[in-house]
Parts: C-alpha cells; structure tokens; sequence
C-alpha cells in the first residue's frame, strides 16, 4: 500500500518550506514522492475532505475506491492545508508529491467534484453526480462508487472498478457484496447452491442448486428476486452455468450416466438445449466466453486429467489450451477469460496444492499469480487487471483480490467460508 | 400369530375334557381346589389334569418362543439385506473406475434387487476434498453412473436406479489427511422404494 502519512506530509511540507525542492522517501518500501511524476508510474492523488452532509464518508469511499484501484497512489491525512475559497496552492500540493487534487461538494442530491490538474495548475474537470438523498445508505454509497469510477477515468484514462460487485457462495446460499467489501446481502435461500453468473445487463443470475432429483440450474431477476429453474437437460447434473456476452444464451455442464458435456439453453424458455461438446463419456465443465463470444475455455478431463480447453461455440476446433508436460501431477481447472480477451486465469496444482495462473492467448506463456495457501476460482474484474479469487491463506476459505500487475492482495470477505466468486461487469452505464 | 391363536383354544378345549372326563362328564366347571391342609386327593385323574394343563401351557410357549425367533431371523435377515443395499463402494483419487472390492459389493447387491421387484434405489457420487468444487461434481456424477451401469450390466432395471453427484460437498469424514480422504471417495445407496419387508434371495 503506497500511502503517505499525516506526519511525513507535514514534514515535508516544513522542509519544503525551509529547503527548497525536497525529496522524501515514505516509509512504505518502493514508493517515490518526488517533484514530479513519470507516465507509467502511480500518480500521486489527494482527496480533500468534502464538505456537506455525509462528506467525511464520501472522502472516505472515493479515497479508498482510488487506492482500491491501484492505478493512483493516495496522499491521506493531507487535511485542508494548501485549499482556501479563493484558490489552490498547487505547489505545495506538487510537494506533496500529487498530480491531481479531488475537492468535492455534496449536495442534498448531488456529489459536485471538481478535479484539480496539479502540475498543470487548473481545473482538470468539473462534475455533478447524482446521489440518492438518503446518507449512508447502498443505494448513496454506489452513486459514489460510480462518482470515483468517473473520477479515476478523468486522471488515468482508464474507467475505474468500484461500482461492481462480486457474487459467491458461502454456507449453500448465494451471496453478493461491493467491489469493496462492503453491504453483503444474501440473495438465495439455501439449497446447496452453488457457482453463480452474472448476466451481462447486471439484472439477472445463474446458479445450481441440489434438488432430489439431481442438480438444476436457477436464473434469477435482480429486481424481484423471482426465479425459474432450466429444463433444457432434465434430470442428472446441471452445474456451472454461464452467459454469453450477448446474455441470450447460458452454458453449463450437463452429465448424465455417460460423462459431463457443455450445452447451451435459452435461460428465458423450457427449449431442449444444445449440445456443444462431444466428450465421449469424458468430463467438460466450467465453461468460461471470449468475450467476442465466439469461443469457449473450459476443464475437460479428457486427457485423463482436468486441463483447460479451447473450443468454438458450435463445439467444434477444441484444442488444449494449457501446455501439456510429462511427469508429475497436472490439474488445471477454473477457467476465467479476461474481459480484454487476452488470457485466461484458472487454478493450478503445483507443489501439491492448488495455484492461480494465467495464460496468454497470444504466446501461451504462463504466469503464477500466487503462492501462499491454496488459491483458485479466479475471475477477472472488468478492467482486465484485478482478480477475485478463493484462498485458504488466513486459514478460512474467502475471497481476495489481487492486481495483476503490482501483485497487490486485499481481503475482501470475512466471517464464515466464501468461494465461487464471479466479478460482475460495470453496473453503472458510461455517462 | 395365527397359529398361536389357534393353541390356546385347543388347550382349553383339553382342559375341559380332562375335567370333564375327571368328573363324570356332567359338571362343566372344574371344582375349587381344596384347601392346602388336607391333602388333596391324589390319583391318576388329578395329576393327569394338571399334567394336561402344564403341558398345553408349555407348548404355548414353545410356539410363541420359535415364533418370536423367526420374527427376530426375519428382521435380521432384513436388516442384512438393508445393510448390503446400503454398503458403500470406494474410488482411487481421480478416478471413477470399480475396484475388485467394489464389484464383490455390488454384486452382493444384485440378488436382493432381483428378489425385491419394488425396491428402488439411489446412488450418489461422492469426492474428497482435494479437487476442484465444479470439476469434483462431475467426477462425483461418472462414479455414481459406473455403479448404475455395473448393475445393468448384471440384469438390474435401470429404471429402479437413480443417480445423483454431491461433488466434495457432502463429505462423510471431516478430516484433512489420506484417512478422511479415502473415505470420502465414495458412492452411497439409498433405498428410495420398496425397502419394507425385503426378501433375501434365499426365500
């Protein structure tokens, strides 16, 4: 975490004053606060206390949603020192090591951000966001999630990950909670269920759940909570259902008494479904879309033991994905396109226990991601860069979050056992 | 319990006989026994009463003792036939192939399906916890199907059979080492129909 305390602020703010230029090393290791900035490095961002009702919550959640973000490094505790009614002390916030500045007004309905551009010294942006009148609530905390989402995209160019949310299991029922951890809420009653998908409109689900009879696949309306089960395969095993980018078809394995093979049903009638893979008897599962939705990735057992497969969306040109080797133990399985469609992250066993990989579609080359505990269910955030996904690393199965590329983990559940997370895309349309 | 019925009936129907034979056939009701001061009157006709009487209470008995110990043989030979339907069959890591020892199991289970045309049952897949949630469900499916088609293979209605996969969710052992493991490698029956009053293949 790059963060730089109230005290080291302060110091630097005396030193500047009393040296000159200053360069200041924060304690945390690796991280530069220096004059300037570089592209390609975290730029520094502070976010002012905010006035109006409810600020000090709102500076709270849009700090951490940039930090959470990894692509900022975020000035705490800088108080209110260097901003005055008339004007902005840009110099001292550049000594501070930032390159934007977030000042915010909430109104009774609105967030009003403006967004300082440090080293150019004026206004980056000005916006208003709507915002729920009720402080406090779900409902106002995703209005903000959505306001740093917006507010990330005005500093980096990239649209940030807040306003999303993660659905899992824990305890047979289904659950979902903010990208950060916050406001979980159960959504099923408990029926064994497990692997839920999102749509990709955001309004419905897919999950299985243990019947009598077998296992069933549910899909679910977000907005009423009303539910329908596929006949498409009756009967047998029905698990792992995804959509297709497009939302109008869900995936899953079917088995019945000779193997387990990905079909494809209509989730909004009792159509029969159609086959897609043809495994002679062997086990295919966990399908997973490109997300041009032409192919799928998948576990399939027909090696003679689980490794992650490519295949069209009609079944045919299946091929291995991960690299064949002889000798030792493999166990590939999990599978999760990215949605830049350039890898797929999938759980790995080495050295006896279960990693997170993923593999490049352009050279196949593959890249551990973890290495403490058991880790596996990866499944990518929409900006291609974070991971949720299961470890057992403080001793009880739940979720965390990793970035890709600085390797950053933060914990995201807690309390009793999750697994089975799947990251929803923004839930919030693009203004 | 018919025959038992049928005993007691006959025992009296003894009694009456003796007394009235003892008596000269007029008087119905047997005489109060006399008081224990003076000796009763001993003969061949009182001690042949009493005889009578104790003999037809003993073999009252001895039918309701070898009736209850068929009933007793019967449920145990249910119970067995109950237990060897039940018995679970166990799986090598990753694999959904019968051991010698799986098929000795079922095919102890064929004979008591074949005798019992309404007994139904219901196998499910079990995996450790080892492997992956989703993949261990199909893996659990493929070893409840290969105990389904071993016992189709041997004559057995498919249509009696169901089959369902619980992956690594529903483990028997809650242990974390290779004793728990194998345990949880598994197929359990149920018996879904037909389980009353099953038949071995003996009857």
């Amino acid at each position: 975490m790059r963060i730089l305390g109230i005290r080291t602020a302060a110091a630097l703010v005396l030193l500047s004053a009393a040296a000159g230029t200053t360069y200041a090393q924060d304690s945390t290791k690796g991280v530069h606060i220096g004059l300037q900035y570089s592209p390609g490095t975290r730029p520094g961002v502070v976010v002012l206390p905010m006035l109006g009702v409810g600020g000090d919550s709102a500076q709270a959640i849009i700090q951490r949603d940039l930090d959470y973000g990894d692509r900022l490094t975020t000035i705490q505790n800088v108080g209110n020192v260097g901003v005055t009614t008339a004007n902005v002390n840009y110099a001292l916030f550049a000594k501070l090591g930032a390159a934007a500045i977030v000042q915010g007004f909430l109104g009774p309905t609105a967030l009003h951000v403006l967004v300082h551009d440090v080293r150019g010294q004026k206004i980056l942006v000005t916006r208003d966001f709507a915002v729920p009148a009720t402080v406090g609530t779900p409902e106002w905390r995703f209005a903000l999630h959505a306001a740093s989402d917006e507010i990330e995209k005005s500093i980096t160019g990239t649209r940030g990950i807040a306003a999303t949310r993660v659905l899992f299991v824990r305890d047979g029922q289904i659950y979902v909670c903010d990208a950060d951890g916050y406001d979980v809420k159960a959504l099923s009653p408990k029926e064994g269920a497990m692997s839920p998908a999102w749509h990709p409109s955001g309004r419905y689900i897919a999950y299985s759940v243990f019947t009598k009879a077998g296992t069933e696949i549910v899909i679910q309306d977000l907005t009423n909570g009303g539910t329908r089960h596929l006949v498409g395969t009756p009967g047998g095993l029905n698990s792992a259902p995804v959509f297709t980018p497009d939302g109008k078809w869900v995936v899953y394995a079917h088995g019945d008494e000779v193997g387990t093979d990905l079909f494809a049903a209509n989730p909004f009638s009792n159509d029969a479904a159609r086959r897609i893979t043809v495994g002679h008897g062997t086990d295919n599962t966990q399908p997973t879309f490109s997300p041009d939705g032409q192919q799928i990735a998948f576990t399939s057992g027909r090696s003679g033991h689980p490794e992650i497969y490519i295949t069209d969306f009609d079944g045919t040109n299946a091929e291995l994905l991960t690299p064949f080797e002889f000798g030792g133990e493999f166990y590939r399985e999990g599978p999760d396109w990215s949605p830049d469609g350039r890898s797929v992250a999938f759980g790995s066993w080495i050295g006896g226990i279960f990693q997170v990989e993923t593999i490049s579609l352009r050279d196949r080359s593959v890249k551990q991601l973890t290495s403490e505990g058991r880790n596996e269910d990866p499944s990518y955030a929409p900006d291609s860069r974070h991971l949720v996904f299961t470890s057992s690393r403080s001793g009880v199965h739940e979720l965390w979050v990793l970035d890709v590329e600085s390797g950053r983990v933060r914990q995201l559940t807690f309390g009793s056992e999750a697994r089975l997370a799947a990251w929803s895309r923004a839930l919030v349309p693009s203004p | 319990m018919t025959r038992l019925s049928r005993v007691v009936p006959l025992s009296l129907m003894l009694i009456a006989a003796a007394v009235a034979a003892a008596c000269g056939g007029s008087k119905p009701a047997p005489q109060a026994p006399a008081p224990a001061a003076a000796p009763a009157p001993s003969g061949p006709n009182t001690d042949s009463i009493d005889q009578a009487r104790r003999d037809s209470i003993a073999r009252a008995q001895r039918t309701a003792d070898s009736l209850r110990a068929e009933q007793d043989r019967l449920a145990a030979a249910i119970a067995a036939a109950r237990n060897t339907i039940t018995a679970m069959i166990y799986f090598d890591l990753d694999k959904s192939d019968l051991t010698d020892q799986d098929k000795a199991s079922l095919d102890q289970k064929i004979p008591i399906l074949n005798a019992n045309a309404s007994l139904r049952i219901k196998v499910a897949g079990n995996c450790d916890e080892r492997g992956s949630d989703e993949y261990n469900l199909a893996l659990g499916q493929r070893r409840a199907a290969a105990a389904k088609r071993y016992l189709t293979d041997h004559g057995v209605d498919g249509s009696r059979i169901d089959v369902i996969s619980y992956g690594k969710e529903r483990p028997v052992a809650q242990g974390h080492d290779e004793g728990a493991w194998a345990q949880n490698r598994n197929d359990q029956f149920e018996i879904t129909a037909g389980g009353d009053n099953l038949r071995t293949s003996g009857q």
